[in-house]
């Protein structure tokens, strides 16, 4: 189907440029290590604490981070109007949306992963015996935030105070999404199993995951015809 | 069947109507002139016509189909203001991967078959933000070729091109006349424009003043539609 | 006539809330553990559904502008949601004059408020948002898309906050125990007068909207001449 063919080709493109240029990833990276550092530094967390604001902390930490790599997303579109190609090309608005957000998915997720040790190191705190369980946690959360960003990095693309915007719009949306993530984190970090209560979290963040993203397909087209 | 029609078509700006009523077909093989001045509603329609821009009344149709339908979207070239190639990929990387969205059956050999065609083909591994102005032209047009669109949808085409770059073009436009394929292009270079066109619209204010056929008279004074059309 | 029918239901209005503060502040007694204050529930919670009305009645008009492409639904759009995110300020307002002297404190993280105030971020996006661009038809259609996202949102928002706050207890300034029924009542008497006054309000802020966008066609023309 020519769906999955264009979304491949436009998330193959995007990751392609992406780490050529490594502008978003390393400006994401260096901007989610620095404050995962200076909180530890600043706050000096007992392990009681640490294990309380675990989960707080890292998906503070990602959804920041994640506005970067959002942001430009469909920002990278604008110069020389490949935008304007691109919408008139036989793709449609919805795999070019799900190409960004593949894209998207796996450039924030793999900072994401690297944050984990580096915070694992810096907090001392033992997260691989849970490895599993918050990668499935991590990729949950990160579709929820890709999804919602992208959709409103092609609506807000073409404004002024682009990056402004963005965290404006986007952050209050994602609040259900976030509060799951970080009570699985937690949960999960403190050892509880994922059963009974962190399972409800779960299921809240999948129904949003599916929610978020059927709105996002039916809604890009709109947003991108002019 | 027409290749390109436009039926009662309204573009608003809020209240305020930037293009008023625009009925316009045009035959296969046509090359249309588009012509107006500034602010006139040229740059509006083409990009409804490409199917950038929602009409706010009226329907566009690319050979009996709705320009937003994927199969139109297939048989139109476009080239705008933007040149709509990325600087951090090579020549032939972005034609490479225009070719692979429109789905062409041989991406590999239809990027650099264009590549020779525009006179890139020695700099093809060059990245786009090295090349000089007019190569960048040449590999726009090569983008909006590269897939043989059937409409050739051109926004002053010819201004900032070199000579190499404009005889590159007038050449691909010739070939596609004789190809019967239509061509509709906007343009401020009127000798340029009114020699190869066949077909001519003047747009006023986002009204047609004028649709019908290039004159000879149009050729030898290309100011005369500008004053017996036109406002005072 | 239309100007004669608002004053009539802003009058109508002032004249209920004198009556029903009447019977708020004379009849009704005291409530057993909060004292005379619990009194302020009767604009706190009709205030709360007023804001809801207006973020419902925002997303089906900005469904409508989607569909039909007619500026007037977005006029319409924002004229409610303004209004709606005036009552949420108003219910969230009412709700840290409660705690304070409840509690003694202005902020907790109780269910309620919190997801008041996220649904009033959402809906101070959507004005943000509108002042960023500047096309009409693209601010409309992007406010819509936006409007609907966060109508989506707000149950989702609600439902994982209470959830959220189940097992983190927080004080809490009114359990969700019974009421008397006179005072459930009183409240969607008070609900009324609540909602002439958001009709008038958004009626007046529509006018005002669709002269806006009136004047700046004109402008446009002009400047085209």
């Amino acid at each position: 189907m020519s769906f999955f063919r264009h979304a491949f080709q436009i998330a193959a493109k995007d990751l392609r440029a992406e780490l050529r240029t490594k502008e978003a990833l390393n400006a994401s990276l260096s901007f989610a290590l620095v404050i995962l550092l200076l909180f530890s530094f600043a706050f000096d967390p007992t392990a009681e604490q640490t294990r309380e604001i675990s989960g707080g902390l890292l998906w503070l930490v990602f959804a920041f981070a994640g506005a970067l790599i959002l942001n430009r997303s469909f920002a990278r579109e604008l110069t020389n109007d490949c935008l304007d190609a691109l919408v008139a090309s036989p793709v449609s608005g919805a795999a070019l949306f799900t190409g960004k957000c593949l894209a998207n998915m796996a450039l924030l997720v793999a900072v994401e992963l690297i944050c984990l040790p580096v915070f694992g190191i810096f907090y001392n705190v033992r997260w691989v015996h849970r490895f599993w369980p918050l990668l499935l946690t991590l990729i949950l959360g990160t579709w929820g935030i890709t999804v919602v960003g992208t959709v409103f990095s092609a609506l807000t693309v073409n404004l002024r105070l682009r990056e402004l915007m963005l965290p404006t719009l986007v952050y209050p949306l994602l609040i259900p999404a976030l509060m799951a993530a970080i009570q699985l984190t937690t949960g999960l970090l403190a050892g509880q199993p994922l059963a009974a209560e962190l399972t409800n979290w779960l299921k809240l963040l999948i129904g949003f995951d599916i929610i978020f993203t059927a709105l996002a397909l039916g809604l890009v087209e709109t947003v991108l015809m002019g | 069947m027409t290749a390109v029609s436009a039926a009662g078509v309204w573009k608003y700006y809020g209240d305020y109507p930037a293009l008023k009523n625009i009925s316009l077909t045009v035959a296969p093989g046509a090359c249309l002139a588009l012509l107006g001045r500034n602010g006139a509603g040229k740059t509006t329609l083409l990009r409804i016509l490409a199917g950038l821009s929602q009409p706010s009344r009226g329907t566009v149709s690319i050979a009996g189909l709705a320009v937003r339908d994927a199969r139109a979207r297939r048989n139109i070239g476009i080239l705008g203001h933007g040149i709509a190639v990325y600087e951090e990929f090579s020549a032939y990387e972005n034609l490479r991967f225009f070719a692979g969205l429109y789905g062409l059956a041989d991406p590999h050999r239809a990027a650099l078959e264009w590549l020779e065609r525009t006179g890139l083909d020695r700099v093809k591994d060059g990245l786009v933000r090295e090349f000089s102005r007019g190569m960048r032209q040449r590999l726009a047009v090569a983008r909006a070729f590269l897939h043989n669109p059937g409409v050739l949808l051109l926004d002053e085409p010819f201004t900032a091109l070199d000579d190499r770059a404009i005889a590159v073009l007038q050449s691909l436009l010739a070939e596609a006349r004789s190809q019967n394929r239509t061509v509709i292009l906007s343009t401020h270079q009127l000798r340029e424009a009114l020699e190869l066109a066949t077909h001519v619209a003047l747009i006023q204010r986002g009204a047609l003043a004028y649709a019908g056929e290039r004159t000879p008279i149009m050729l030898e004074d290309p100011g005369w539609l500008y004053r017996t059309y036109g406002e005072a | 006539m239309k100007d004669k029918l608002l004053y009539a239901a802003c009058l109508l209005a002032a004249w209920l809330v004198l009556a029903n503060l009447s019977v708020i502040l004379l009849v009704l007694p005291d409530e057993a553990e909060q004292g005379a204050i619990y009194r302020i529930i009767f604009f706190h919670v009709p205030a709360a559904w007023s804001a809801f009305l207006g973020f419902l009645l925002a997303a089906l008009a900005s469904v409508a502008y989607l569909v039909k492409r007619n500026l007037w639904f977005d006029a319409l759009a924002v004229s409610v949601t303004e209004v709606g995110l005036v009552f949420s300020i108003v219910n969230l307002i009412t709700g840290m004059i409660w705690g304070r002297i409840i509690w003694g404190i202005w902020w907790t993280w109780d269910a309620r408020l919190t997801s008041m105030l996220v649904c009033a971020l959402l809906y101070a996006g959507y004005l943000m948002l509108r002042r960023a661009v500047e096309e009409p038809a693209q601010r409309a259609k992007f406010s819509a898309v936006f409007s609907i996202f966060a109508f989506i949102d707000v149950p989702i928002v609600w439902f994982s906050i209470q959830w959220w706050r189940t097992q983190h207890p927080q004080p809490v300034f009114r359990g969700g125990g019974s009421m008397d029924p006179a005072m459930y009542k009183m409240m969607f008497a008070n609900w009324v007068p609540l909602l002439l006054l958001f009709a008038v309000l958004s009626a007046v802020r529509l006018r005002q909207e669709r002269a806006r966008s009136e004047i700046d066609a004109l402008r446009r023309e002009a400047h085209a001449l």
